[in-house]
């Protein structure tokens, strides 16, 4: 085997075809035709290759490429798409650009269309917080439930989306803020309150002690019984429904050092309509109040609870 | 002389490392300065070495093992390079076990070192550059040698290549660790990285193309055409695509020298052109050699071999755009990577053909021969992966396919079935001739190694189908009213059962390379289990020597 340099050509016979005549390290090579197949396969596919370059943009020249006979771009098709998708829900947003938010509710199939748009809408804007489900986590409101730190009227929820929660440099934005109590009260005094707060909605026994510590700080914005106040977005305390918890310490270190939340505003990020739909969709969810006009400007004022 | 040499040896080394010190102590960040104290490491070690031997020459001989007579292959290196492969192989699969299990379970990201991001490159660069690359240039420098009846062309430049190879790869898989990246896929060390591998591939082509060049054979086998494409591209994409300005030359940020969409498609140039180059183009070379020496065929087609390189690689560098369809890559540019892929199905089969149809008159082996075995099915997972590469390549299908896991499944059918299985069947043929065993401790264990590896890639890349299909079509699924059905945490949520499926696969995977490491183990401590045998190729320690120049001036009786 070694050494047959330069050896002649011979036919391998388990094959029956003749070798090239090289050898290295003991590796022949047969002298067979490519396989036909793979040669016209190979043919065929560069055929196709020119046509498809003849038809569509491929050939870089000085200042920008050839077009292709077809005149297709990628930019032209997402365009005919869009076109095409926003011309099949122009009627729906147009009368829905239109109507009152708050009479929305009459026209049911317009109030249907408004919920689908805003489930999608709510799926890429507002789930990285408030979950999939709308269920939220400790800090995100659930929007599913019929505890509403704002109102959750129609035209409550549109405004809240629209001008968001804290957003600083905002004037129309809802703000609220609850002092923090950290070194006001003795650790006996706070034990108390707690009880008390706890107590509002059957948690733990009432206490006398408490009850005054909670008549002098809180009672102003939480109300005598704990039933918050939505003018001013201060949480209900006298119901099963805990932002941060309702845990001693929990509800603790909330009065020494509350935590406060944030949600963007979205006027200007989405357009009108798209807040609509969403506004549908949140109130869809099952804890949508009912319009009551009580004032004459309602987007200043929030409505009272029915 | 020897003294004066052995002197200003040791004070080269003592000057590399006072400035690696000098480096690290004034380091605009930590992990430039973790990086200079490795090659401070290393320059000490260097000094030791140097200086604690009188005789440096004798110190070169023995630690390095120069080759010490021009009758034998010089393979040492080869031996080092298999072990090395060995050890990145596990490392790499390990680290790929890992971060498929982080995707399933989140809880898994340790900040701020072991978190996906920066678990991810660790695995793509241990299995492609440290696994791959270290058996690439073993293979190499063993069939370089074989196919041409000579020894390495430069001995001690072929060590430097070796060492020089794990210094890279060590501040490679540190940097990233330590959160050193410059962000391009596959090429994410920074620059003085870079750099320093830049000098290692010129020494590593130097070597290769000087050993082809003193040849004693008058062609060039097809193995070498293939292992030089590979070699030269390599480093014309390594060079380009890292073009950068340091930020610092004491600091580990750079700047890419290219911006905006230019920069994405040089990178995609580089990134496509790794796998071609790299992944298809090198482990071609190493079957070139290592399928017909192990089934003791002749290579089924010389003409088909000239026609299938010449058009693999005059095609595959212009296939880059295809991993930006729908970008703001200009349409033009789009086009012409969708038709070059295309067009290069079949110079990819060839390579496929020329291999599996070299088991002409000895597929009897397919049932005998568990390295053949290997050999086929990589061939078969080749031939898979480079019809999926040409059909994902097509916008239509790109624009299901794109982001999605299809994508990583089309990957790891290359990767694990070709690549991987290719160098386990490359390297159980090397182990026993190099280190002169009758064969592997045991043929069993590589039929086990196969199964496991097999079933392994099946479920692998099943699970990457059915979940990249899955994402695809609930990203563009619409319902009634025109609006997007999913948000994208429903997708993720969906992929949940298969993302376990990939992560089992991917442990079998492991568990058969475990297996490998175990039989190599037991071969190199020059044991033998007992075993019902199973066939092997024959090996003549006789033949497999250079030629002498006096040898060829004499014409064999």
């Amino acid at each position: 085997m070694a050494n047959e340099r330069p050896s002649g050509k011979r036919i391998d016979l388990p094959t029956g075809t003749e070798t090239v005549g090289h050898e290295w390290d003991g590796i022949e090579e047969l002298d067979t035709p490519m396989p036909r197949w793979w040669l016209w396969t190979l043919y065929l596919t560069i055929i196709w290759g020119v046509v498809y370059i003849v038809l569509y943009p491929a050939w870089p020249l000085i200042e920008r490429g050839t077009e292709g006979v077809l005149g297709w771009s990628s930019r032209g098709q997402l365009a005919q798409e869009m076109r095409v998708a926003d011309q099949s829900r122009q009627t729906v947003r147009e009368a829905l650009s239109q109507i009152p938010i708050e009479r929305l509710p009459d026209n049911s199939p317009l109030m249907a269309q408004a919920v689908a748009g805003g489930r999608a809408a709510f799926l890429v804007n507002c789930v990285q917080c408030h979950g999939s489900g709308a269920a939220g986590s400790p800090g995100y409101p659930n929007l599913n439930d019929d505890d509403w730190l704002w109102g959750g009227d129609l035209r409550a929820i549109e405004y809240t989306i629209t001008h968001g929660i804290r957003q600083q440099a905002h004037d129309k934005t809802r703000m609220s803020a609850m002092p923090p109590y950290e070194g006001v009260f003795e650790p006996a005094q706070l034990n108390e309150l707690v009880s008390h707060v706890l107590s509002l909605s059957g948690k733990a026994p009432p206490t006398a002690a408490g009850a005054q510590i909670y008549a002098d700080n809180c009672v102003v914005c939480h109300g005598p019984a704990g039933g918050g106040d939505r003018a001013q977005g201060a949480p209900a305390l006298n119901d099963a429904i805990w932002l941060y918890g309702s845990a001693r310490e929990d509800v603790a270190r909330q009065i020494l050092d509350p935590r406060m939340g944030m949600m963007p505003k979205w006027e200007r990020r989405l357009d009108p309509v798209t807040i609509k739909m969403l506004a549908a969709y949140v109130h869809s969810l099952g804890g949508g109040e009912d319009f009551v006009e009580v004032a004459k400007d309602p987007e200043i004022q929030v409505d009272e609870q029915p | 002389m020897q003294a004066e040499a052995a002197l200003f040896r040791a004070g080269l080394w003592f000057a590399v490392l006072i400035l690696a010190i000098a480096a690290a102590a004034v380091a605009k960040d930590a992990a430039y300065a973790a990086h200079a104290g490795i090659i401070a490491g290393v320059a000490l070690l260097l000094l030791t070495m140097s200086a604690g031997r009188f005789d440096p020459l004798g110190k070169a001989q023995g630690f390095f093992r120069m080759p010490e007579e021009p009758s034998r292959y010089d393979d040492d290196p080869v031996r080092w390079g298999v072990i090395a492969t060995m050890f990145w192989g596990m490392v790499g699969l390990l680290a790929g076990v890992f971060i498929a299990l982080q995707l399933a379970y989140p809880a898994l990201n340790f900040e701020p070192y072991l978190t996906f991001g920066r678990a991810r490159p660790l695995h793509t660069s241990a299995v492609i550059f440290a696994f791959g690359g270290n058996a690439l240039i073993a293979t190499s420098f063993y069939v370089v040698q074989r196919t041409c009846r000579t020894q390495l062309a430069f001995p001690a430049l072929a060590r430097f290549v070796f060492w020089g190879y794990q210094l890279f790869i060590v501040l490679a898989a540190s940097g990233y660790l330590l959160g050193v990246t410059q962000s391009r896929e596959y090429a994410e060390p920074e620059w003085y990285v870079d750099i320093w591998l830049t000098i290692v591939w010129v020494a590593y082509a130097a070597v290769f193309i000087g050993t082809i060049v003193r040849r004693h054979e008058p062609h060039i086998y097809v193995a070498n055409w293939f292992y030089l494409a590979f070699i030269l591209t390599i480093a014309m994409l390594h060079i380009v695509n890292n073009l950068a300005v340091p930020v610092s030359f004491l600091g580990s940020r750079s700047y890419s020298a290219f911006a905006g969409v230019q920069d994405a498609l040089t990178q995609w140039w580089y990134g496509h052109n790794a796998v071609g180059f790299f992944l298809t183009a090198g482990f071609l070379a190493m079957m070139y050699y290592f399928v017909p020496k192990q089934a003791e065929r002749p290579v089924y087609s010389y003409r088909l071999s000239i026609i299938h390189f010449w058009s693999l690689i005059f095609l595959y560098i212009w296939a880059g755009p295809h991993h930006l369809h729908y970008t703001a890559l200009p349409d033009w540019a789009q086009t012409l990577g969708m038709v070059f892929s295309v067009v290069l199905w079949m110079p990819s089969w060839g390579g496929m053909i020329n291999g599996l149809m070299t088991l002409n008159g000895a597929w009897d082996k397919v049932r005998t021969d568990p390295i053949i075995r290997m050999m086929v099915v990589a061939l078969a997972f080749y031939g898979m992966a480079t019809f999926e590469g040409p059909m994902l390549s097509i916008k239509a299908v790109n624009s299901l396919s794109h982001y999605t896991d299809w994508t990583i499944g089309h990957v790891h059918a290359g990767a694990l079935g070709w690549n991987g299985l290719i160098t386990f069947a490359a390297v159980y043929y090397l182990v026993p001739r190099l280190w002169k065993r009758d064969r592997m401790y045991s043929l069993r264990m590589i039929n086990w190694h196969f199964w496991l590896a097999t079933i392994g890639i099946v479920f692998y890349a099943a699970s990457m189908w059915v979940a990249g299909i899955t994402q695809g079509l609930m990203w563009r699924e619409y319902g009634p009213d025109g609006y997007l059905v999913n948000s994208f945490v429903d997708t993720v949520a969906a992929l949940h059962p298969m993302y376990l499926m990939r992560a089992f696969g991917g442990i079998l995977y492991l568990i058969g390379a475990g297996v490998m490491t175990y039989n190599v183990w037991m071969t190199l401590a020059g044991r033998l289990r007992s075993e019902a045998p199973m066939s092997d190729a024959t090996y003549d320690p006789a033949a497999d020597r250079p030629i002498l120049a006096t040898a060829i001036r004499e014409p064999q009786a």
